[in-house]
């Protein structure tokens, strides 16, 4: 995990000793990073020329350096920690069996996958229910 | 404490696993349009960066690139100190 905003590093640390410590015992685990001027943000399509920050921008790298997966929100809404965790189980599920399984809406570990072929074509419906996306 | 050189945030303007360019990019240098190009979509490579940041009481260079055999989440965010 690594958070970045437009903040300085010395930000960064003042924030972690003043108040992230006393929300997260011993303080946020990951490294914060400075992207002062958003060069960074720009390259990844989430830095606001306007107001001159970056907005909620979340990327899921994968072991060879792969995004698998991005989020952008504005910024008055937060994001959802337990669909981020869904979403990295279910790419490392995929990786697992080497892309033979699919992971249908809502699946999180232990339901069942899907395993696209000609004999799937049209069947999805036999092995799976909208019940399941929720 | 060992004295750690820390530059500014910038992207190194290729994606991780790729060595950076070797020499700074003119305005005429046809790759600096390429290196421009370099940006963030599923499916692609990450763009690579370097960035000073705050990490266990110290402050530290970081790079996307050391980051590679691992699963990554990189999350921006607008400011320290607002709310949500």
């Amino acid at each position: 995990m690594l958070s970045v905003s437009v903040d300085s590093h010395f930000v960064h640390k003042v924030w972690q000793d003043e108040e992230l410590s006393k929300m997260v015992k011993g303080g946020v685990p990951f490294p914060m990073v400075s992207d002062a001027g958003g060069k960074v943000g720009r390259v990844y399509g989430v830095y606001d020329e306007i107001a001159g920050v970056n907005v909620r921008g979340r990327f899921i790298i994968d072991p060879d350096g792969v995004i698998q997966a991005m989020e952008i929100l504005t910024p008055p809404v937060g994001r959802n920690v337990s669909e981020l965790i869904r979403q990295i189980q279910a790419f490392q599920h995929v990786r697992k069996t080497k892309g033979a399984e699919a992971t249908p809406s809502g699946w999180t570990p232990g339901k069942p996958t899907l395993k696209p072929g000609p004999e799937l074509v049209g069947k999805v419906w036999k092995v799976w229910k909208p019940d399941l996306a929720f | 404490m060992k004295e750690v050189k820390i530059g500014c945030g910038k992207p190194t303007g290729t994606v991780v696993g790729e060595p950076a360019k070797k020499k700074p990019l003119e305005r005429t240098d046809p790759e600096k349009k390429e290196a421009a190009m370099v940006t963030a979509k599923v499916g692609g490579k990450a763009p690579d960066f370097q960035a000073p940041a705050f990490y266990k009481g110290k402050f530290i260079q970081v790079k996307l690139s050391d980051y590679l055999k691992k699963w990554t989440c990189l999350c921006f965010y607008p400011g320290d100190f607002t709310f949500v």
